[in-house]
């Protein structure tokens, strides 16, 4: 095996670029002047600020709603579409399906986004229903593009699955519906933790797809920041960025822990 | 280590034409898109048998198993348990329980919540489960790990497991798949012998499916060799492996020699055989159902022809050959020779050694006679 | 061991799944009927249906109203007369704005893709040769970025590459001239590498850590040189990350609408920009659709082609 001096050096060097404008961004949150690129004092005044700006505070309040429910629905239809694409080999429109499932993630937003509107706007005409945009159309729209995501991860563990473990259950006694509960739910379950989470960052995240369906008065978060961006330098949202880094890195890093502490153990499994 | 021999009818029902069998297999077949996994298979299995499926990987006893526990539907032809037809009866509704290859233990639950996962879908009450579980536990030696995960156990001990889970429910049979085909060899033939005493304290019909011809002859009441989805052959293990019914259940259990040859004498009482390969005559005393001028083949198992330095009496002028040892194999209880027959056909003869260190034994490239007895070998026409 | 009587038989009684299953059964729906059809309502509703109206309402042209676009069908006296418009797919060829955008979002999307393979691949490499306690931490390291939000690390770029930036701050100590980077192509590229790195090296590191090392060794042992090993071995094998990674960089760098308007300049042109630009900034619908369903056609569906016959090949592979 090689060991030679190109790939350290290659790899600091990559992960160099990968944390330094994070590090310089967390730096400067709490810097005093409000140029983002001047050192002059250390300060927390964009903190107090930020969390004294009630638009902030509404976008991430109505961001974190519309994650919550995007990616809980997404994980329902998502295990129901894997479970279906996996374990029920045979059945019509099953290649539409599978396809349909992962369309979404080749989709470019702006697609996506423009696409649901325009339905959302004629279904209004012609139903009445929904009637505006807002809260509603965004969880719609991002249950959807999350969806296709869930059905990767919990399809790749379903199939990792061995499936005499289910046909022990069945052989046991258990009808196909009580196998799913006791065997199938509680051996994915990990992979529907991810496959939820993952919905819920990418809900958190989307700034195209929020832009078209949302309505008047209900900006996500992404769409005020974005605003804020455009327009220029704003140390809140450097405030912001560390904040969201810091529950980040924590979240990932007692993720990590939690794994390692339990692989010892699954090692002989 | 085999089921000792019971002579007595009751308790080999296959004999008797008048029993009831218990597994009743009529004209299976399965197809998988063109396939044939299984095709046209009937076989009878009786109760309290150990009933052994062996075969090559893609035999189809696999999915035979599998159609048993209800896993797979067959194409066409019924499945009887028991009376019962089982066609219409989903896996959970059967009176069947199956070890899997894999074990399939469920990695979420511990050893008891495993045992007591079928007992519970009974709705039995938790005193007789608790009382269950301890008892499966005790059978199978484990009643110290009830509270510990699949993956805190030995290979052996999972096995252990497995067995318990399949028993709880006190199937009325057991379907094992390759049960002891995850073990080490010496685990594994420790097992063979509690797997066979678990059988016979219950009384359970156990049907195993194998590959390995050494476990089927040892835990088996009979054996069904299959092969390309058909049974080859159905019999008791010395049925197998002394009067195999072709070619092909000759070869597959055990080594063999196989030799070609022409009928020349078709008597009802003997059959005289001559094979330019063996370089002799070979004497059947026994008649063979053929005709004249019938080319068929003739298969002697290593340990039935006898090595010689001085010429044997021969029988009816036939029976014995001669050739020079060319390979010798010594295992130990025994010694293999490779000997070259004139023709150029190789011979494959054991002996056994009986002396130790036997400072006479034959040795390479001397020149042998081989012999063998009237009805020491089979007569196959196909 | 006379409870193991296989007489017996164990007592069953009613259990509530089966009184559910019967239920469904009863109207004609099995549990099985409800699995599939609950995604695919769904997906039909909220993806297929949307895409066909993007494709109506492509066919219709813009006017003043709500909606902002001429009816398809309109009824008169009782006939329905269905109006399509072909201006918007006229326009799409004959303005050479469209085209360029097309071809300088494929352009813009296969330079990034390069850079980060350049860049993903000694990075993926290092880590799957990583020592086992380093491996975890690094890739956590590789994926913690992705988890953090994607607008916000392009704004870290912002803060990092503009003319009063860290970068240009930094050369300034040894007397360098500040470089213009932001709002040009490079900042770009820049930004569709970082942000899309980590899709790059995960892909990479999952097959680079299944190769077996008895490979390089038996390649050294049999005279190759490391470089040779590494383009003989090594960079076949590990073609499969190769084309999984670049795919992950390549499809979302697109269509991708925040980092050119964020980093790019006003001379960048990218066709989710043009998209977004028709749509909210000239309200012409139609056009946007329009835009949308050329798109679809000349990038996503050879996309998912591509990656239907890459997954055929790689099942009957895995067949073998």
């Amino acid at each position: 095996m090689r060991r030679g001096w190109f790939l350290p050096i290659a790899a600091s060097l990559g992960f160099g670029f990968l944390y330094a404008p994070i590090v310089s961004l967390v730096v400067f949150s709490f810097n005093e002047s409000s140029l983002v690129t001047v050192w002059s004092g250390f300060s927390t005044k964009w903190y107090g600020e930020l969390l004294a700006d009630p638009q902030m505070l509404g976008a991430a309040w109505l961001s974190v709603q519309v994650a919550f429910a995007a990616a809980s629905i997404a994980l329902v239809l998502g295990t129901l579409c894997a479970v279906a694409l996996v374990r029920f080999r045979k059945f019509r429109g099953r290649t539409v399906l599978a396809g349909t499932a992962s369309a979404p993630l080749v989709m470019p937003d702006v697609i996506t986004g423009l696409a649901l509107l325009l339905l959302f706007v004629a279904m209004e005409a012609s139903l009445g229903w929904p009637a505006g945009r807002g809260l509603l159309t965004i969880i719609i729209a991002h249950s959807t593009f999350c969806t296709a995501y869930v059905v990767v991860v919990v399809q790749s563990r379903l199939s990792d699955l061995d499936l005499s473990l289910e046909e022990a259950a069945m052989d046991l006694g258990a009808t196909p519906i009580r196998v799913f509960f006791d065997i199938t739910l509680p051996i994915i379950a990990p992979a529907l933790v991810s496959g939820w989470l993952l919905a819920f960052t990418l809900s958190l995240d989307d700034l195209v797809i929020a832009s078209f369906v949302s309505g008047p008065g209900s900006s996500t978060l992404p769409m005020v920041i974005f605003s804020k961006v455009r327009l220029g330098v704003s140390p809140d949202v450097n405030a912001l960025a560390t904040i969201i880094i810091g529950i980040v890195a924590i979240g990932v890093l007692g993720a990590t822990v939690l794994q390692l502490r339990a692989r010892p153990k699954k090692a002989k499994a | 280590m085999a089921k000792k021999p019971q002579l007595a009818i009751d308790t080999r029902p296959w004999r008797d034409p008048a029993a009831k069998p218990f597994v009743r297999i009529r004209n299976v077949t399965k197809k998988f898109g063109d396939v044939y996994a299984v095709s046209d298979v009937s076989l009878d299995i009786f109760k309290s048998e150990l009933f052994c499926l062996l075969g090559g990987s893609g035999s189809g006893k696999s999915t035979l198993l599998r159609m048993l526990a209800g896993f797979e539907q067959p194409t066409s032809g019924t499945i009887e348990i028991d009376g019962q037809d089982m066609t219409e009866v989903a896996p959970y509704n059967r009176p069947v329980n199956m070890m899997f290859q894999s074990y399939a233990l469920f990695p979420h639950m511990n050893v008891e919540q495993n045992i007591a996962y079928g007992l519970k879908r009974d709705q039995l009450p938790a005193g007789e489960i608790h009382d269950r579980v301890a008892e499966l536990l005790s059978l199978v030696k484990l009643q110290d790990y009830g509270k510990r995960r699949p993956h805190q156990l030995s290979g052996g001990q999972r096995q252990r497991v497995a067995l318990a889970r399949a028993l709880a429910k006190r199937p009325k049979l057991l379907l094992l798949d390759e049960p002891l085909g995850a073990l080490d060899k010496k685990l594994r033939e420790e097992t063979q012998f509690e797997l066979v005493k678990i059988q016979e304290t219950l009384g359970v019909t156990f049907i195993v499916v194998t590959h390995d011809q050494e476990e089927a002859m040892s835990l088996a009441t009979r054996i069904g060799v299959m092969n390309y989805g058909e049974i080859a052959m159905i019999g008791e293990p010395t049925d197998i492996y002394e009067f195999p019914n072709s070619k092909f259940v000759a070869g597959f259990i055990g080594s063999v020699n196989m030799v070609e040859g022409v009928v020349t004498e078709d008597e009802p009482g003997h059959v005289r055989i001559r094979s330019a390969e063996l370089g002799c005559d070979i004497y059947v005393g026994h008649g063979v159902d053929c005709a004249p001028d019938q080319i068929l083949w003739w298969a002697i198992r290593p340990e039935k022809i006898a090595l010689s330095r001085d010429k044997p009496e021969s029988t009816e002028g036939a029976n014995v050959t001669q050739g020079i040892v060319e390979e010798i194999g010594y295992l130990g209880d025994m010694s293999v020779y490779q000997v070259r027959l004139e023709s150029g056909k190789h011979l494959r003869v054991t002996q056994t050694n009986t002396i130790r260190g036997n400072p006479d034994a034959i040795t390479w490239d001397e020149q042998v006679y081989l012999q063998w007895g009237d009805n020491a070998g089979s007569v196959l026409t196909v | 061991m006379s409870s193991f009587d296989t007489e017996a038989p164990a007592p069953r009684r009613r259990r509530p799944w089966t009184v559910v299953e019967r239920g469904l059964t009863a109207i004609g729906l099995s549990g099985k009927a409800l699995v599939i059809a609950a995604p695919a309502i769904w997906l039909t509703v909220f993806f297929l249906v949307p895409l066909a109206v993007v494709f109506g309402i492509s066919l219709t042209v813009k006017q003043f109203g709500r909606p902002p676009y001429t009816p398809l069908l309109t009824n008169e006296e009782g006939t329905v007369q269905l109006t399509l418009h072909l201006n918007n797919y006229i326009r799409l060829f004959t303005d050479g704005l469209y085209i360029s955008a097309y071809l300088s979002s494929i352009r813009i999307a296969l330079i990034s893709t390069i850079i980060a393979l350049c860049i993903g691949y000694p990075m993926a490499y290092a880590i799957a040769r990583a020592p086992d306690q380093w491996r975890n931490i690094l890739l956590m390291l590789v994926i913690l970025p992705f988890w953090t939000s994607f607008l916000l690390r392009v704004y870290a770029l912002t803060g990092f590459m503009r003319g009063n930036g860290v970068i240009n701050q930094f050369l300034g100590l040894f007397g360098i001239e500040p470089l213009v980077m932001m709002q040009t192509d490079f900042a770009v590229y820049v930004g569709i590498v970082y942000s899309y790195l980590p899709f790059m090296i995960l892909p990479l590191y999952t097959n680079l850590v299944k190769l077996d090392g008895a490979l390089l060794e038996a390649s050294a042992d049999l005279g190759a040189r490391p470089l040779r090993t590494f383009l003989s071995i090594t960079l076949p094998l590990s073609m499969p990350g190769i084309i999984a990674g670049s795919m992950l960089v390549f499809i979302p760098a697109i269509g991708e609408f925040v980092i050119p308007s964020l980093l790019g300049g006003p001379s960048t042109l990218m066709i989710g920009r043009v998209l977004w630009d028709e749509f909210f900034a000239n309200t012409n619908w139609p056009r946007a659709s329009a835009v949308a369903v050329a798109m679809l056609v000349v990038v996503v569906i050879p996309i998912m082609l591509l990656q239907r016959a890459q997954d055929a090949v790689q099942d009957r592979e895995r067949a073998k």
